[in-house]
């Protein structure tokens, strides 16, 4: 064989070399196969930490009970007490600092997203009080009549 | 398990069951987990708990920054109505961001169909999210490493590395990813991995009123997860796929999968 | 991040239309682009396979056309990467394939397989055509040049690697190496096209795509349209330079406008009758092979009917009928089989029946690709693709009309300008 048969090798030689040098410099060093494997755990590890340091928008209603203590006691003990101060409050995020004011929701949207009246046997949907939201005092917020923190008209 | 992680998950059972259950939930989460010396994430859906609220849907699109109005979603509540006709009629509006407040399901470009009461044998709700596979298709098929199973069990995307082809969308048997809208990277449920990682609960099983969803650790046999996998009749979705899924549903249907 | 009031547009949601059960995510998120993919793929792939007839079977009739299909397949290479770059999300990205490739993926031998196919071609053109260039420098050496020809010559000069011997040991040791490599290409080109179709048939989540026959099928597939586009196209060329030369339009004529060859008209021919009628023959055999594992995978899924049968047939029998068995079997696989059968083919005919072809391949791309999208994950509902025609933003042009017209004239473009260098249709022995 006469030796300029070699040169294209030469070239693909080159470009290959070229490609693992760019390769060094440009993978991140904590990038290779972690303890799953390389089928399921191959990747950046520095990415787990960067998942777990995403900031948390719900606080839970624990946090809430540390200054508005009077409020989850008021709710706790009526027919809402499971459900969780944010769902009607907003994600209290850093609050009271940013943002200064939680706005709640008071529209009819929210509320009968359990109490529009829907036959639903084999589930927990049938044993919620319901009305139609097509004729139920249409045109009125809910929260009008019924105090969300204790929502039985009887009580009031 | 090892003989010692036994003995040690062992020691944390029976000194769980020596105390008072009330006096169990005083118990620091990060204390706990601490002293588990594995861990590995499930999560249970019980079906008959879930109301069709979508307050799980709101949380978790507000919690983890997925553009409100977008037609995507981490998470998603379907609805199940079996005719006495035999027919079956799903639905899953704007993935039940708003609840299901209508008798009318929404059937895409068909329209809408009016649910008659008279006419429907059973009716539930399923929630949906992702099932952090044992197996995961959707890591397989990555060809960047980009999407990956940490060691306790969660499925992540790598937002800096993924390269948006889509081959993960298509390989998940459970329609569980999606483009992100603004990241523009493969998105999914990370089971709040941000939360559960400092002792905290999912966004979408902390704003469940019903106590429909919960996260747990399936290596702790004291988890209420791992107890109710371990002790009750659960099922998973799509198991003919072979992915292994950690999501564990109590009252699945033939029809749901 | 507060309620937004503008509506956000998810990927896939300007085209996708949904109808009765589809879960929230899905969408048609593998558009045009990847239909073009194994198109424009299968193209290199065929045509690579024709211009390998030659150098390694030695069907010498072909060494016309076998020449022309090995420029052609290295002018729509770099098209092949093309589609997959425009789908990207994150466009800039795509290196990451080569950077840290996860090989339990289908996709991320793309970065070395298609690698090495573009070094064994690369390689192949320039020991078919080592010792037109060094001919090429030593004539524009000694004469004055004009023009575009002082760019030539630098260009020549690093091409050839400064391997300048024309000894007859060297231009047997070119020959040598012209045939190693094109018997090393065609299983490489094969895997190449093959592993496009494992990348569909390894997705156990989609019915329709899940079956073994697929990358199979795409490699019969994939010779049947390139070889189909090589017979158009260099008919065509032939046609056009013929046409133009004696008008003195030499921009139509790259190679000599460059100064790479020297045209009379004698040296023109009009593409052969046995050219046609030997390419069409081989043509004719890898249609049979198509049609009859794509008739065996239809076939196959009826028989056994699991589970997803139910919607897959709706698919295939009922929404997709038209595209299915009218534009893809009738116009794209029977029409041009009974042109290319009849007696006394002429060239004129068998253009128009690679025309259909080439229409029948893209159709079979097409419901592949897009119709393993058509169904939802739960089989319970359905998705309809509207291709986007008038783009109102960089996604409906790039995953639209735009979008796919780009990808289909580049390798045109590209295939001007090579023709400066390595000039398709010489017809002297100056190369192999």
């Amino acid at each position: 064989m006469k030796g300029h048969v070699w040169r294209p090798l030469y070239v693909v030689i080159g470009i290959v070399v070229l490609l693992l040098l760019f390769r060094f410099f440009y993978v991140p060093d904590d990038f290779g196969i972690q303890k799953q494997g390389y089928t399921f755990g191959f990747h950046r590890l520095s990415n787990e930490q960067e998942w777990k340091d995403f900031p948390a928008k719900y606080k839970g209603t624990e946090y809430c009970n540390e200054c508005h203590d009077d409020k989850v006691a008021s709710i706790s003990a009526s027919q809402h007490e499971m459900i969780p101060c944010e769902d009607c409050h907003g994600p209290a995020r850093n609050h009271p600092e940013d943002p200064e004011k939680l706005v709640v929701n008071r529209s009819r949207e929210l509320c009968i997203r359990c109490h529009s009246k829907l036959y639903m046997p084999s589930s927990g949907r049938s044993d919620i009080p319901g009305i139609d939201p097509g004729t139920h005092n249409t045109g009125m917020e809910c929260a009008e009549c019924h105090n969300p923190h204790n929502p039985s008209l009887e009580d009031m | 398990m090892k003989r010692r992680d036994f003995l040690k998950s062992t020691a944390v059972f029976v000194a769980g069951a020596s105390v008072s259950l009330s006096a169990l939930e005083l118990v620091d989460p990060k204390e706990v987990l601490a002293s588990r010396p594995e861990l590995r994430w499930g999560f249970l859906v019980d079906t008959h708990k879930c109301v069709g609220c979508g307050m799980c849907v709101k949380a978790c699109k507000l919690e983890n920054d997925i553009p409100y109005d977008a037609n995507v979603t981490r998470t998603w509540v379907e609805r199940y109505a079996m005719m006495k006709n035999g027919e079956v009629i799903k639905d899953s509006p704007k993935g039940a961001r708003d609840g299901f407040t209508s008798k009318l399901v929404d059937q895409g470009e068909a329209g809408t169909r009016l649910l008659r009461d008279k006419d429907i044998a059973q009716a539930f709700f399923v929630p949906k999210l992702c099932n952090h596979c044992t197996l995961p298709a959707c890591v397989q098929v990555c060809p960047v490493g980009a999407t990956y199973k940490t060691a306790d069990g969660v499925v992540l995307v790598d937002r800096k590395w993924c390269i948006g082809c889509g081959y993960c969308i298509m390989g998940c048997p459970y329609g569980v990813r999606f483009f992100h809208p603004v990241v523009h990277t493969a998105d999914k449920c990370t089971f709040c991995y941000h939360r559960i990682s400092k002792g905290g609960n999912t966004a979408c099983a902390q704003a469940c009123p019903f106590g429909a969803r919960t996260i747990g650790n399936l290596r702790d046999p004291n988890d209420p997860v791992a107890k109710a996998v371990l002790n009750e009749r659960v099922g998973i979705l799509r198991a003919e796929y072979g992915t292994k899924p950690n999501v564990y549903y109590i009252g699945l249907n033939k029809e749901v999968h | 991040m507060v309620e937004q009031v503008a509506h956000m547009m998810v990927h896939g949601e300007a085209w996708t239309v949904k109808e009765l059960f589809v879960l929230p995510n899905e969408y048609v998120y593998w558009s045009i682009q990847i239909v073009l993919y194994p198109y424009m793929t299968g193209l290199v792939a065929g045509a690579f396979v024709l211009s390998s007839l030659y150098h390694v079977f030695g069907v010498e009739k072909l060494k016309e056309i076998a020449r022309f299909a090995l420029v052609f397949s290295f002018a729509l290479l770099p098209v092949a990467m093309m589609p997959l770059l425009l789908h990207l999300q994150q466009p800039f990205r795509g290196i990451h394939v080569m950077m840290t490739p996860h090989f339990t993926s289908a996709i991320s031998a793309f970065g070395i397989v298609f690698m090495t196919y573009a070094c064994i071609v690369g390689s192949e053109i320039w020991f078919v055509y080592r010792q037109f260039i060094v001919e090429s420098i030593n004539r524009l050496e000694k004469k004055e040049r004009r023009g575009i020809e002082n760019m030539l010559l630098p260009i020549y000069k690093v091409v050839s690697l400064g391997a300048r011997d024309l000894s007859p040991e060297a231009l047997k040791a070119d020959h040598k190496a012209v045939k190693f490599l094109a018997g090393l290409g065609i299983p490489v080109a094969c895997f190449l096209h093959g592993y496009a179709g494992f990348i569909f048939g390894s997705v156990k989540a989609n019915a329709l795509w899940m079956t073994p026959l697929m990358p199979v099928i795409f490699i019969m597939s994939a010779v049947v349209s390139g070889i189909a586009l090589c017979i158009l196209c260099y008919a065509i060329f032939m046609g056009l330079r013929r046409w133009a030369l004696p008008r003195g339009k030499t921009h139509f004529l790259p190679d000599h406008w460059a100064g790479a060859t020297e045209l009379t008209p004698e040296g023109l021919h009009s593409m052969q009758d046995y050219e046609t009628k030997m390419t069409s023959k081989y043509l004719l055999i890898f249609m049979t092979l198509a049609i009859t594992l794509e008739l065996l995978d239809i076939i196959f899924r009826g028989y056994t009917a699991v589970r997803s049968w139910d919607i897959v047939r709706e698919v295939i029998y009922q929404r997709d009928f038209f595209k299915i068995f009218v534009l893809q079997y009738g116009f794209g696989n029977a029409l041009p089989f009974i042109m290319l059968l009849l007696p006394g083919l002429t060239t004129r005919r068998a253009c128009v029946a690679c025309v259909l072809v080439l229409f029948g391949v893209l159709m079979m791309r097409w419901n592949v690709v897009i119709g393993g999208q058509a169904f939802s994950l739960t089989f319970d509902g359905f998705m309809e693709y509207h291709l986007p025609i008038i783009p109102y933003d960089m996604e409906t042009f790039k995953e639209g009309l735009g979008g796919a017209l780009l990808v289909a004239v580049t390798p045109f473009v590209i295939f001007y300008f090579i023709n400066m260098i390595f000039p398709a249709f010489i017809t002297d022995d100056k190369a192999h």
